[in-house]
C-alpha cells in the first residue's frame, strides 16, 4: 500500500511536468530572434545591428555593477526562450550568471553551445595579468579587464562580431545584419571623430576613478588613470588609501575623480573637498541614466561630463 | 598546434603592424590617410586574431568559462571556481603539454569553517573550538550535455560526500535533470550548505524534523521544470526519487528497509518581482518516505517556505534584506500512535554596510517523536565581511528546551574561501 503511493506520488509530479512542458513547447517557434544580453551596453550594440529582425533585452539594469547582479529566477523566465545569450565575459559575470545558464534548461545557450556568444573574443584586451596572481590583489580579474565595452573601437568590434553571428543564426537576414553593421560602423566612426576633437584639448589629463573600470575609455580618448579610490579591486576604501589618494592628487595636480554610479559617493567626495578636485558620475554603462539609452547617448553623456569637469578644474 | 600557428600568425601581424606605423610616419600627404586607415584595419585584425588565441587556449583548456553553482542556492556566498588562474598563466610554448593538461583539470574551490562555542548545552552539546568543516568543491563543465559538481565535506573525524551529482543541461522539453547524491528540494534551508546559511547552526526545526545538518540528503535523481505562467510569475517544479536513507540516529528522517523503500521529495517554487528591487518566493515541498521503525512505517512531511529580498540595484553592495521563514509539519507513523509535530522559524538579515549584516531568528519546534515536546529559541546574530571570500559571524542563542532547559551560548564563525570564485546564492 504503501510503496503504491510512493510511486504513485513521484509518478504524479512527473506527469505534471509533462504536461507543462506540452504546453509551452508549442510557443517556441517565432521569427525573431530573442537575444538576451548580460549588460546594456552588449544589448544596445545588438539592437544596432539586429534592428527589427530581433528581440533583445538585457539582464542587467545600466546603473548595476555588473559583478554583483542578483541570480534572480526572472532572468531563468528570459533565457529559457533565448536563441542568443551574449556575455561580456572574463568572468565579469562569473557570481551569478554561470547558475542561470544551467537552470535555464535552454540546451541553445548552455557555454560552448552555439546560442552562448562570448564578446570579449572580439574586443580588445588590457590588463591580462602576467605571471601568477592571488587574491592578495583583491578580486582580480585573471583574464583581463572586463570592462573594454568603453572604448568606441571596440563597440564596433563586437557588434560586428554580434552581426555575423545573428547572420549566422539567421542567414536569410545575414545581408541585413551585415547592412545594418557597415551603418553602424560608419555612424559611430562620425560621432568618434566628435567625441576625439571634443577630448582633444584634454589629453594627458591625469584623473582617479572608483574600481578599475576605465581603461578602455582612458586609453581610446588619451586620459592618464593615475590611481583608484578602492585600495584594491572590490575592497573598499581604506582611510590610509584614501590619505595617499588626497597626497598624489595635491602633488600631481590631480583634478577629476570619476566614479560609477552604483558606488557609495562618501570616500570620493571627500576625497574631492580635500585635494580641491571634483567628482564626475560618469556613466559605465547604457542605461545609467533614463536619457541615456543608446551606445552613442552613453558617450555623449561621458565626454560631454568630463569636457565640463576639465574646463571648470584646468 | 592551430594555437601555434595562430600565435605565429600574430605575431607577423604585430611586425606589419610595427612597419606600417614606421610608414606613417614617413612622407606625408593624402597618403597618410590611406596608412592610417590600413593601420586601423591591421589593428583589427590582429585584435581579432587575439580574440581567437583565447578562445582556443580557452578551449584546449575545459570547455570555456565558469563554474556554475548547482542550483542558485548552493554555493558559497563567498565562494568561487578557479578554472580562471589556471587559464590566464600564460601558456609557455615550450611545455604546451603540461599547461594544457592542466587546462583540464576542473574548478577547485576549499571552504573551511571554524567554529567556537561559548556557554553551556547539554541537550545539544558541543566543543569549544571545532573545525567544524572543510569543504572540497570539484566543479566542471563534463561535455556539451551536462556538468558536474562535487562537494566533499571533511569532518574532524570522517570524510562524506555531501554532494556529488551530474547535471544534464541540454536535455529536451526544458527539463533539467540530477543524478547522484544531492541535498533535497525540501524547503530552503535544507538545500544549502552551511556556509551559505544566515546562521552559524541550523533552525531548531531543521534539527528536530528535517534530518539537522546534513538534512535529507540522498542517493537519487531529481527531475525540474519551470512552468509557464502569466504575469510574470515564475514557477517551477522540481520531483525527486531517492533510496530512502537520511539522517542519523536521533535525527534520523527516513530508513530504507528494502529497496522498494524509496523517498520521494516534490517541490513546487514560484517567484516574482514586486519592484526592481524586491522580490517573493513561496514554496511548498512534499517529503514521503519510511522511517526507522519499519517497512510499515512512513513519515510525512509538509512545508511552507516564504522568502522575501530587498536590495536596490544602485545601492547594491552595500544595503539588502532578506527575510525569510519556514513551516513544516511531519507526520510520523509509530506505535502507539501517530504523532504530528510542528515547527517554524522566522529569519532576517539586513545589510547595513559594505561589510556588516546584521540578523536574528526566532526558533519553534515539536519533537517529532514525541510531537508535546517543544524546544523553543532565538538568535541574534552579527557578520562582518573583510572580503569576498572570509567571513567573521558572531551569534548569540537562547533555546529553551522541553522540560525547562534554558541555554545561552554564544557562536564565532570563520569561513575562509580558497580556489575558484563561486557563484553567489540567491
Amino acid at each position: 500500500m504503501n510503496r503504491v503511493f510512493s510511486g504513485a506520488g513521484f509518478l504524479l509530479a512527473v506527469a505534471a511536468i509533462v504536461t507543462a512542458s506540452l504546453f509551452t513547447s508549442s510557443i517556441a517557434a517565432a521569427k525573431k530572434l530573442n537575444v538576451i544580453t548580460a549588460t546594456t551596453d552588449l544589448a544596445s550594440l545588438a539592437q544596432e545591428v539586429g534592428g527589427d529582425k530581433i528581440n533583445v533585452e538585457s539582464m542587467a539594469k545600466g546603473y548595476q555593477d555588473p559583478h554583483f547582479v542578483e541570480a534572480k529566477p526572472s532572468f531563468l523566465l528570459k533565457l529559457q526562450h533565448a536563441d542568443l545569450l551574449v556575455v561580456v565575459g572574463l568572468q565579469l559575470e562569473i557570481g551569478w550568471l554561470p547558475p542561470l545558464i544551467t537552470q535555464s534548461g535552454n540546451s541553445r545557450i548552455q557555454v560552448g553551445a552555439n546560442g552562448y556568444l562570448d564578446a570579449a573574443q572580439f574586443a580588445e584586451i588590457l590588463e591580462i595579468p602576467q605571471g601568477s596572481i592571488t587574491r592578495a590583489m583583491g578580486d582580480v580579474h585573471p583574464l583581463g579587464n572586463p570592462h573594454y565595452w568603453l572604448d568606441p573601437d571596440n563597440g564596433r568590434r563586437v557588434a560586428k562580431g554580434i552581426a555575423a553571428k545573428l547572420g549566422e543564426m539567421d542567414p536569410e537576414d545575414a545581408a541585413y545584419f551585415q547592412q545594418r553593421d557597415q551603418d553602424f560602423e560608419r555612424r559611430l566612426a562620425e560621432a568618434d571623430k566628435k567625441w576625439q576633437a571634443d577630448m582633444k584639448p584634454f589629453q594627458g589629463r591625469k584623473v582617479i576613478t572608483y574600481h578599475n573600470s576605465a581603461p578602455n575609455f582612458a586609453k581610446h580618448f588619451g586620459l592618464n588613470v593615475v590611481g583608484f579610490v578602492e585600495p584594491r579591486p572590490g575592497i573598499p576604501p581604506t582611510p590610509s588609501h584614501t590619505l595617499d589618494v588626497i597626497n598624489m592628487m595635491k602633488r600631481d595636480h590631480v583634478k577629476v575623480i570619476m566614479v560609477e554610479p552604483y558606488f557609495d559617493r562618501k570616500t570620493p567626495d571627500s576625497i574631492a573637498r580635500e585635494s580641491g578636485g571634483t567628482v564626475v558620475e560618469y556613466l559605465p554603462s547604457v542605461g545609467g541614466v533614463k536619457e541615456v539609452t543608446t551606445y552613442f547617448q552613453l558617450f555623449e553623456y561621458d565626454i560631454a561630463l568630463l569636457t565640463k569637469a576639465f574646463q571648470a578644474n584646468p | 598546434m592551430k594555437l601555434f600557428i595562430l600565435v605565429g600568425v600574430v605575431t607577423l601581424f604585430t611586425a606589419g603592424l610595427a612597419c606600417a606605423q614606421q610608414g606613417t610616419t614617413a612622407p606625408g600627404g593624402q597618403d597618410t590617410t590611406a596608412l592610417e586607415q590600413k593601420v586601423r584595419d591591421l589593428e583589427d585584425r590582429l585584435i581579432a586574431l587575439e580574440g581567437q588565441v583565447r578562445v582556443l587556449k580557452a578551449q584546449a583548456g575545459q570547455a570555456p568559462a565558469a563554474p556554475a553553482a548547482p542550483s542558485t542556492e548552493v554555493v558559497s556566498p563567498m565562494a568561487a571556481p578557479a578554472e580562471s588562474v589556471v587559464a590566464s598563466i600564460p601558456v609557455s610554448l615550450g611545455g604546451a603539454g603540461g599547461s594544457a593538461a592542466k587546462a583540464l583539470n576542473p574548478d577547485i574551490s576549499m571552504i573551511g569553517d571554524f567554529v567556537a562555542f561559548a556557554g553551556g548545552n547539554s541537550i545539544q552539546p558541543s566543543p569549544a573550538l571545532e573545525m567544524h568543516e572543510s569543504e572540497l568543491g570539484v566543479q566542471a563543465i563534463i561535455d556539451p550535455y551536462a556538468r558536474g559538481d562535487f562537494f566533499l565535506t571533511f569532518g574532524e573525524t570522517g570524510v562524506s560526500v555531501e554532494e556529488g551529482y551530474i547535471t544534464f543541461t541540454a536535455l529536451p522539453g526544458s527539463f533539467v535533470a540530477r543524478v547522484g547524491k544531492m541535498r533535497s528540494a525540501f524547503g530552503k534551508v535544507n538545500g544549502m550548505h552551511n556556509h551559505v546559511l544566515p546562521f552559524v547552526d541550523r533552525p531548531l526545526v531543521s534539527q528536530n524534523l528535517v534530518g539537522g545538518e546534513d538534512g535529507i540528503d540522498d542517493a537519487g535523481l531529481s527531475v525540474e521544470r519551470i512552468i509557464p505562467f502569466p504575469k510574470g510569475i515564475f514557477l517551477s517544479a522540481t520531483g525527486q526519487v531517492f533510496r530512502g536513507d537520511s539522517g542519523s540516529g536521533d535525527q534520523l528522517v527516513f530508513q530504507s528497509h528494502q529497496k522498494s523503500n524509496v523517498s520521494t521529495v516534490e517541490h513546487l517554487r514560484g517567484y516574482k518581482d514586486l519592484t526592481e528591487s524586491t522580490n517573493l518566493e513561496l514554496g511548498l515541498s512534499y517529503a514521503r518516505g519510511h522511517n526507522e521503525l519499519g517497512t510499515n512505517f512512513i513519515t510525512n512531511l509538509y512545508g511552507i517556505d516564504a522568502t522575501v529580498r530587498w536590495k536596490p540595484l544602485r545601492r547594491a553592495i552595500y544595503h539588502s534584506f532578506v527575510g525569510r521563514s519556514e513551516f513544516i509539519w511531519s507526520q510520523r507513523q509509530q506505535a502507539p500512535f501517530e504523532q504530528r509535530a510542528f515547527g517554524m522559524y522566522g529569519s532576517g538579515e539586513y545589510q547595513f554596510h559594505r561589510r556588516w549584516f546584521v540578523g536574528g531568528r526566532y526558533d519553534w519546534s515539536d519533537r517529532p517523536r514525541q510531537a508535546n515536546l517543544t524546544d523553543k529559541g532565538g538568535s541574534a546574530i552579527l557578520t562582518y565581511w573583510p572580503s569576498e571570500f572570509s567571513q567573521i559571524r558572531g551569534q548569540y542563542r537562547f533555546t529553551d528546551y522541553a522540560g525547562n532547559h534554558k541555554t545561552n551560548e554564544l557562536l564565532l564563525q570563520l569561513l575562509f574561501s580558497l580556489g575558484a570564485h563561486g557563484a553567489h546564492p540567491f
